[in-house]
């Protein structure tokens, strides 16, 4: 028997924030025959764990928590009549966009494509990726595991807890414990600076006395059945732990926000060439990947500081694939965009048309008083001063049509300088 | 009390193994285990290879126990279901030096009558892994080295001995052991039962159960193995099970493709005092990495999925020690490496040694050596998929999305023989949370799963055994789900 096979002008891959937004958009240019695949239960992705407020300040002008955020993209879709696939796992997608898919429902299916989103999100860096030594007890959970259990579940994964990492997650985190009655003794922190948003450290850690240790990490685990301490030690500027500085901290459990990694086993199984800094796709200003049709968006993409950005790139992607799909030629020339490693990456990585473009890119260091510079060659092109960057927040600069329209040709380099 | 024929004491590779053979025949046989699982100690925490055999002194009871254990392995993984892949062990050398030991090495095998053996030069064995590095310059290729998955191995041959027959008792952790008549008493201080026979397979702790019986004075030293598992995307840097040049504390760190995909790196050898510590250290990972990489210069730190430690149980002879000291009471103790190689050999040798001490073997009429796999369902093609689905739509929930396993395996592992009670026991028969996530995405839905099938509320699962509680309690006016 052979297996059904769907086909749509576009699948979307995912239905969380970015997936949403990309749908939105895409039917809102006109794409009417459209698809959203998603292997949870409910549309809303992460966000329907996030219990959190501050989502949708960009977007919507007003504090909404992470449910009611995607309720209103889910509404959005719903209006439209955009059709969607819960509990459907793609398995996996070709170059020449025919998706392999499973569920209850359907079997394996298949879905030829016109031109597919890549919207899957991303993953938690887990333990075993930091190699901490010692023993493997019950107790350690990355944050959004943790944080699944006690807002999903209403279950608490311990009550004296150390944080190792201070991602955005761990933070929130440290607090939503914290308000179950939980103690929070520690937030650990490899890097001198946090990873987290700085209004996450004010209202997350400072408002709960919280510690946060800075160029501190855990370089031991104790207990056999159950977490019993970890031991923390600080680390030099090569990010070796100084054994002087350890010392222990009993505690039953450990939670870890340690890095998100955009996950992209589809993307390669259809042999989309990826970013190496941003594990995400190498995209042009569309959120086009390399490969013609297929697009990506979100934490896929690169990893995102707020959720109002997701919405805004899905979307950029969803009007792009619309325009792809009414058979509008891609653009054609081949512009790279080179960060000076101060600035560790920019997303797009590439411009393949002169028109106005929002470049996004993130920082690899605290740096003050400095200036955002664009080059073309020699020329300067685009400066702007900021009196502080930091690698947690995303940054973004405009590039006018009109400076798109005197550029030379194949390369533009970003970078920071000191201001003069 | 409930009187037995056999009663083995261990549920790891080993006593799995007797038991699986014992159930052929009309024989009342139970396994006591201590833990809440079987495979629990070594038989899951170790390099995964079926030995060649070659690296065994000629004429000690390792040598002759590994080459038929390797020889008897592919038939016995193929009859329950268990991944077995025959990829060639190469121990490579990095000096001109090591050339005379490799050439030793060839000539033991040969002697313990390993096939196919052959020493080869840099350039061939690059031609067969291209990832090795630069600096090997001479190798020995083993083609009929292989790999296998060592827990599957284990819990497949326990759900086939008790489907057979054969009683498990888990939680079972031997205190005492007693000999009236012809009948021996283990007690748990809790629960005993008695038995004609004994076998004493409990690991690191086989000195101890010997000297309950009164049936030996030797001593087993914990040696610890500590490995890093890497991801399935660097599983293909290698085909082959790569050794280096073997020393006085073994095989040395080894680099090999699992079964299932990963690349496995490791062990170290550190003997060490405590029994139960499985724990890794900072130095003994940097160990592996750097000696791996040297190696396959290709690894790279970032791909470590997860790292573990594992306890070899090493006697003070250098064999295995597999004898009878009293009537009735049969040691197999020392089982190191090549242990899990060995494992169905010695099942063998040990069926030889009950008979000849007057066990009555007579075959069952309804014995069955086949068992369903636990990966079944993942080796469909997509068509037959469909079809299963159709019938059991939990064949159609995806719960583990880096390993791709259902929610209908997962059924099927918790009502299959032996019955997991925790999470890491899911995890081991069925791969879910085995992947790179590392079970952040599935465990609490495997949680939900298994806290149904066991009756308990969500927040009572486990991690591992008693008192690794996976939870405190609930939140503040949350309710049960």
């Amino acid at each position: 028997m052979s297996l059904k096979t769907l086909k749509t002008d576009l699948a979307i891959i995912g239905g969380g924030p970015a997936g949403m937004s990309a749908a939105v958009a895409a039917y809102d240019a006109g794409v009417r025959n459209l698809l959203i695949l998603e292997r949870d239960g409910a549309l809303g992705g992460i966000l329907q764990q996030c219990i959190h407020n501050g989502f949708g300040l960009h977007r919507f002008g007003e504090e909404l928590s992470g449910p009611e955020y995607a309720h209103r993209y889910e509404e959005m879709v719903r209006q439209r009549n955009i059709p969607f696939k819960l509990n459907t796992m793609v398995l996996d997608l070709t170059q020449d966009r025919r998706i392999t898919a499973t569920n209850s429902e359907d079997g394996v299916f298949y879905v030829d494509a016109g031109a597919v989103i890549l919207a899957m999100g991303c993953r938690e860096r887990p333990r075993g990726a930091l190699n901490t030594p010692g023993t493997r007890p019950a107790g350690i959970y990355t944050a959004g595991t943790a944080q699944k259990l006690v807002n999903v579940k209403g279950c608490m994964p311990g009550r004296d807890v150390v944080i190792l990492g201070s991602g955005d997650i761990g933070l929130i985190m440290a607090r939503r414990m914290t308000l179950e009655g939980a103690r929070v003794h520690a937030v650990c922190e490899l890097m001198p600076y946090s990873g987290g948003l700085a209004r996450n450290i004010e209202q997350c850690l400072h408002d709960f006395d919280i510690p946060l240790y800075l160029s501190t990490t855990v370089v031991g685990i104790k207990g056999r059945e159950r977490l019993e301490s970890v031991q923390i030690a600080s680390v030099d500027e090569n990010r070796r732990p100084i054994p002087s500085t350890i010392r222990e901290i009993p505690c039953d459990t450990l939670l870890l926000s340690v890095g998100l990694i955009p996950e992209n086993e589809l993307t390669k199984s259809a042999g989309v060439p990826l970013d190496r800094t941003t594990q995400g796709a190498v995209v042009d200003q569309d959120r086009m990947t390399r490969v013609p049709g297929i697009f990506s968006c979100g934490n896929v993409l690169h990893v995102h500081d707020l959720v109002d950005y997701v919405s805004d790139e899905a979307a950029v992607a969803g009007r792009a694939a619309a325009a792809y799909l009414s058979g509008l030629e891609p653009g054609k020339e081949e512009i790279e965009i080179v960060p000076d490693g101060l600035v560790r990456y920019t997303v797009p990585q590439r411009l393949t048309r002169r028109e106005q473009t929002r470049i996004f890119f993130r920082v690899g260091g605290i740096y003050r008083n400095v200036r955002i510079v664009v080059r073309d060659g020699e020329r300067e092109i685009y400066s702007a001063k900021k009196l502080k960057v930091a690698p947690g927040e995303m940054e973004s600069i405009t590039l006018s049509k009109d400076v798109m329209r005197t550029l030379s040709g194949g390369r533009l380099e970003i970078g920071l300088e000191e201001t003069p | 009390m409930k009187q037995y024929d056999v009663a083995v004491i261990g549920a790891g590779v080993v006593g799995a193994m007797i038991c699986r053979e014992l159930s052929r025949f009309e024989v009342r046989t139970v396994l006591l285990e201590r833990m809440d699982d079987v495979c629990m100690g070594a038989s899951r925490a170790n390099s995964s290879i079926v030995h060649a055999g070659f690296d065994c002194e000629p004429g000690t009871l390792k040598a002759r126990l590994n080459v038929r254990g390797s020889e008897l392995m592919e038939r016995v993984a193929d009859e329950l279901g268990v991944p077995y892949v025959r990829n060639t062990s190469l121990v490579v050398g990095f000096s001109d030096e090591d050339k005379p030991k490799l050439e030793y090495l060839l000539d033991k095998g040969i002697r313990n009558g390993v096939r196919g053996l052959k020493l080869v030069t840099s350039d061939e064995a690059r031609a067969l892994e291209p990832g090795l590095s630069e600096e090997v310059r001479w190798a020995l290729l083993a083609p009929t080295g292989a790999v296998i998955c060592p827990y599957e191995l284990t819990i497949a041959a326990v759900g086939n001995a008790m489907d057979n027959g054969v009683e498990l008792r888990t939680g079972f952790e031997v205190r005492t052991i007693g000999k009236e008549g012809d009948l021996y008493t283990v007690s748990s201080g809790e629960d005993a039962l008695q038995a004609k026979y004994v076998i004493n397979c409990a690991g690191v702790y086989a000195d101890a159960v010997a000297a309950m019986a009164g049936a030996g004075d030797f001593t087993i030293t914990p040696r610890r193995g500590e490995y890093m598992l890497m991801d399935k995307e660097c599983g293909k840097a290698v085909r082959a099970t790569v050794f280096r040049t073997p020393t006085a504390m073994g095989k040395g760190i080894l680099v090999t493709r699992t079964v299932d995909g990963n690349l496995l790196m490791g062990p170290t050898a550190e003997n060490i005092g405590d029994k139960e510590d499985t724990s890794t250290t900072a130095q003994g990972l940097e160990k592996v990495f750097e000696q791996a990489r040297r190696v396959l210069p290709a690894v790279s730190m970032r791909q470590v999925i997860t790292s573990f430690a594992g306890l070899r149980a090493v006697g003070p002879t250098g064999d295995f020690i597999i004898n009878q000291p009293k009537e009735g009471f049969i040691n197999c103790a020392g089982i190191e490496s090549p242990g899990l190689s060995s494992a169905p050999a010695i099942a063998e040798y040990v069926l030889e040694m009950l008979g000849q001490s007057g066990l009555a073997l007579a075959e069952k009429d309804r014995y069955s050596p086949r068992r369903r796999p636990f990966n079944w369902f993942r080796n469909l093609t997509p068509e037959e998929k469909d079809e299963v689905i159709r019938k059991d739509p939990a064949y159609g929930r995806m719960v583990c999305r880096c390993e791709g396993i259902t929610e209908g395996e997962i059924r099927d592992a918790l009502t299959q023989n032996p019955r997991p009670r925790d999470l890491d026991g899911v995890k081991r028969r069925t791969r879910a949370g085995m992947g790179r996530c590392q079970g952040g995405f599935c465990s609490p839905v495997v949680i939900e799963l298994l806290a149904g099938e066991l009756g308990i509320p969500y927040e009572c699962v486990t991690k591992s055994g008693k008192g690794s509680y996976l939870m405190t309690g609930r939140t503040k006016g949350g309710r049960r789900s």
